[in-house]
């Protein structure tokens, strides 16, 4: 270990803030590890509490570990060989690792926007019903419909789509697939959404639908977020995570944390100092 | 110098090495075209003879003393079966050439007419059994050596001891001619019947049959089996495990091993061991998966690796199985290469020989196969026999029987490309 490590260490340290939330928690992480294999840690004990109907943003610098963590919300790190988790994390009590429930069960209650946009290569309508249809959600076709046209308007993307519903959906642009993969998503109704950078792709407007959509979302469901934009985080997020390689460095209500940053590095980073 | 003129400067140099590369791929196109088409004319000329034959124009007598029949008004079919065909044709020619007298000349006379003649007489008579006791005009087909002659393959100044064919046979040919009743005519028999030592009535049905029949037995194993292995290696199997590790290398070694090892393996395994039938496609088409099976597990994995991992997540982020991940989406979008790697394995299989000898589908087969368990033979093995075969005629049938094979080959990858076009996917 050179000196520049020693000094990180000691300035990471502990978490600061306040991980924990009043009351049971949606979700929560218990001293979560991960290792992509052996020598590559890329989490380090994190614990950090997901409140019901609130937002919690996710925010550091790039490759620190922001998707990775938000991925074992969900168990999506099962897919990756190699990738081990340890700790705990529970959604509603239920630790998601180790008890009877099934991560297919659990991916149909936790769904996930992914960082890149990734529709399938099917028609628009196809994409948004494709969650649905797998889960039996619909007893007859004009159901179907209802819940397609409710997901697509509700991620703004229904005026621009509906004349095209038939048209593949890797035929939208950028921006209009990540908003069809977020309608694909609470097509399903989930119980919580993690969102990796859902507006990265997209242009102001699209970006307040989709901010719109995050606050009216959050009555009914518990969402965490990842973005690199820290007006977004001051805007939507009710609580804000800041990471640094891999630590959790300070979690506190979205006002405290850029009001009042209790961590060195958290501060230089909302000044734009760093990152 | 500035940035913008070393720019410009390489620039030059870089589109020198485009345009070059381009040449020598236009070049190279040209070359393995030429090289096909030269292929293709010379196969097309050599076959042409094989689609036409010689017909002689007889008046049989369908007499009741030449067949050797007692005049009734109903015969049974073995009546008919059992009859002598050959000697009305032998009346017809003595009729037609009444000067010819010596034994030998007779017998000259004779060869005209191909041995098969007789049985197509017999066929008329037994579907018309009202012609026996009349007079007809029959075009009979003539023997090999005179539809060689007769297409002019024969040079007529040549000593008569160099060729096949005798001076007065030529006379009599001629004479034919000047009385109408020799002509060319549309081979159809070539499609419609088996292989026979007489090239005069060989046909491709039997092998084209006989490769069809093999051709169902490997795709029905290699596909369903190939798929289902590509698919547990990719998606199911454990990863950096020691004896999957093993069985990879194996099946990569499978896809080089010589195709007549398989066919060793065939007839001690499938035939001395499970006693399947020798010479049948049954066995042919078992022998043949063995070789397809690692060129479709190979071109499936490849087709399925493909896949953008971000689909299989969208779907898993759904809450989608294993399962549903794989028939949903990776098989469909996978689908296009695996036909791809399957239509090369089955055309692989569909051109194999060397295998087949082994198992006994190089045995001399007359009949057309009817199913699965018949003694056949299959197209490569049949151009392998009629291009060993000494008459001149087979010359031409050689090559007859290696357009059909390009043509069977030709539709199977015809139907490959219409199906792949159908599962490509739009991205
Ligand atoms: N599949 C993987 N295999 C190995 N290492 C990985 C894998 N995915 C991520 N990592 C590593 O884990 C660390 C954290 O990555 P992660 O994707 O979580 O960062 P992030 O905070 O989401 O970054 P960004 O803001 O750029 O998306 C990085 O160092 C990365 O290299
Ligand atoms: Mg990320």
């Amino acid at each position: 270990m050179n000196n520049n490590d020693i000094e990180l260490n000691q300035q990471l340290g502990k978490t600061v803030g306040n991980p924990l939330v009043d009351g049971i928690p949606r979700m929560s992480c218990q001293s979560v590890d991960v290792f992509y294999n052996q020598d590559l840690q890329a989490i380090f004990n994190v614990s950090v509490d997901l409140a019901k109907n609130q937002i919690l943003a996710m925010i550091g610098p790039s490759g620190c570990g922001k998707s990775t963590l938000l991925r074992c919300l969900n168990r999506m790190n099962d897919t990756i060989d190699g990738c081990i988790v340890t700790g705990k994390i529970y959604l509603d009590n239920e630790d998601i690792y180790t008890s009877n429930i099934d991560p297919v069960l659990l991916r149909a209650k936790v769904g996930m926007v992914f960082q890149k946009p990734n529709p399938f290569p099917k028609s628009i309508y196809d994409n948004v019903a494709y969650g649905p249809r797998l889960h039996g959600l619909m007893t007859n076709n004009s159901e179907l419909d209802d819940i397609v046209e409710e997901s697509l308007t509700k991620a703004g993307l229904w005026k621009e789509t509906k004349d095209r519903l038939n048209k593949p959906g890797t035929g939208l642009s950028g921006g209009q697939q990540q908003r069809l993969c977020i309608a694909r998503t609470i097509a399903v109704k989930p119980e919580v959404i993690l969102m990796d950078e859902p507006t990265s792709a997209l242009d102001p407007i699209a970006t307040a639908t989709i901010e719109e959509l995050m606050y009216e979302l959050k009555s009914s469901y518990t969402i965490a977020v990842v973005t690199h934009s820290m007006q977004q985080a001051a805007r939507i997020s009710d609580r804000c995570a800041y990471f640094h390689l891999g630590r959790l460095v300070e979690v506190n209500d979205t006002n405290i944390v850029f009001t009042n940053p209790e961590h060195g590095l958290t501060e230089n980073y909302i000044t734009g100092r760093f990152g | 110098m500035n940035n913008t003129q070393i720019v410009q400067k390489s620039l030059k140099k870089r589109y020198a090495k485009e345009r070059r590369f381009k040449i020598y791929g236009v070049f190279s196109i040209i070359v393995s075209l030429a090289f096909l088409l030269f292929l293709l004319v010379d196969i097309v000329l050599k076959s042409t003879p094989a689609f036409t034959q010689t017909y002689i124009k007889l008046d049989i007598d369908f007499s009741y003393k030449v067949l050797n029949i007692d005049p009734k008004p109903n015969y049974t079919k073995d009546e008919l079966f059992k009859s002598s065909y050959r000697n009305l044709i032998s009346k017809a020619l003595y009729q037609l050439f009444p000067d010819v007298s010596s034994r030998k000349q007779k017998r000259a006379l004779r060869k005209l007419i191909s041995s098969g003649a007789q049985y197509h007489l017999r066929d008329l008579v037994i579907e018309r059994p009202q012609l026996i006791g009349t007079s007809q005009s029959v075009w009979v087909l003539a023997d090999d050596d005179i539809d060689t002659f007769f297409k002019g393959l024969i040079d007529r100044n040549l000593p008569e001891a160099d060729r096949r064919i005798k001076d007065i046979q030529i006379t009599w040919i001629d004479k034919l001619q000047s009385k109408d009743r020799i002509k060319r005519q549309f081979n159809a028999s070539f499609l419609t019947s088996g292989d026979s030592r007489e090239p005069e009535q060989a046909g491709i049905l039997g092998a084209l049959k006989g490769s069809l029949y093999t051709m169902l037995v490997t795709l029905l194993l290699s596909f369903p089996i190939g798929v289902a292995a590509a698919v547990y290696l990719e998606e199911f199997a454990p990863k950096n495990n020691w004896w999957i590790d093993v069985i990879e290398v194996n099946i990569n070694n499978l896809a080089a091993v010589p195709s007549i090892v398989f066919g060793i393996l065939g007839l001690a395994v499938y035939i001395n061991l499970f006693g399947v039938p020798r010479s049948a496609p049954l066995a042919g088409g078992l022998v043949l998966s063995l070789m397809t099976l690692p060129t479709i597990i190979i071109a499936t994995r490849a087709a399925i690796k493909s896949v953008p991992p971000s689909i299989r997540e969208a779907a898993l982020g759904l809450g989608a199985s294993k399962i549903q991940v794989i028939t949903h989406h990776v098989l469909p979008l996978a689908m296009p290469g695996i036909l791809t790697g399957s239509i090369i394995g089955m055309a692989q299989a569909l051109g194999e020989s060397a295998p087949l000898l082994m198992i006994g589908m190089v045995a001399f087969v007359a009949d057309i196969p009817q199913g699965f368990f018949d003694p056949s033979t299959v197209l490569p093995v049949q151009i392998y026999i009629w291009s060993d075969s000494p008459e001149r005629a087979f010359i031409a049938l050689t090559s007859a029987a290696i357009i059909v094979l390009l043509i069977f080959l030709f539709l199977m990858n015809l139907l490959a490309v219409l199906l792949r076009n159908k599962f490509e996917t739009k991205w």
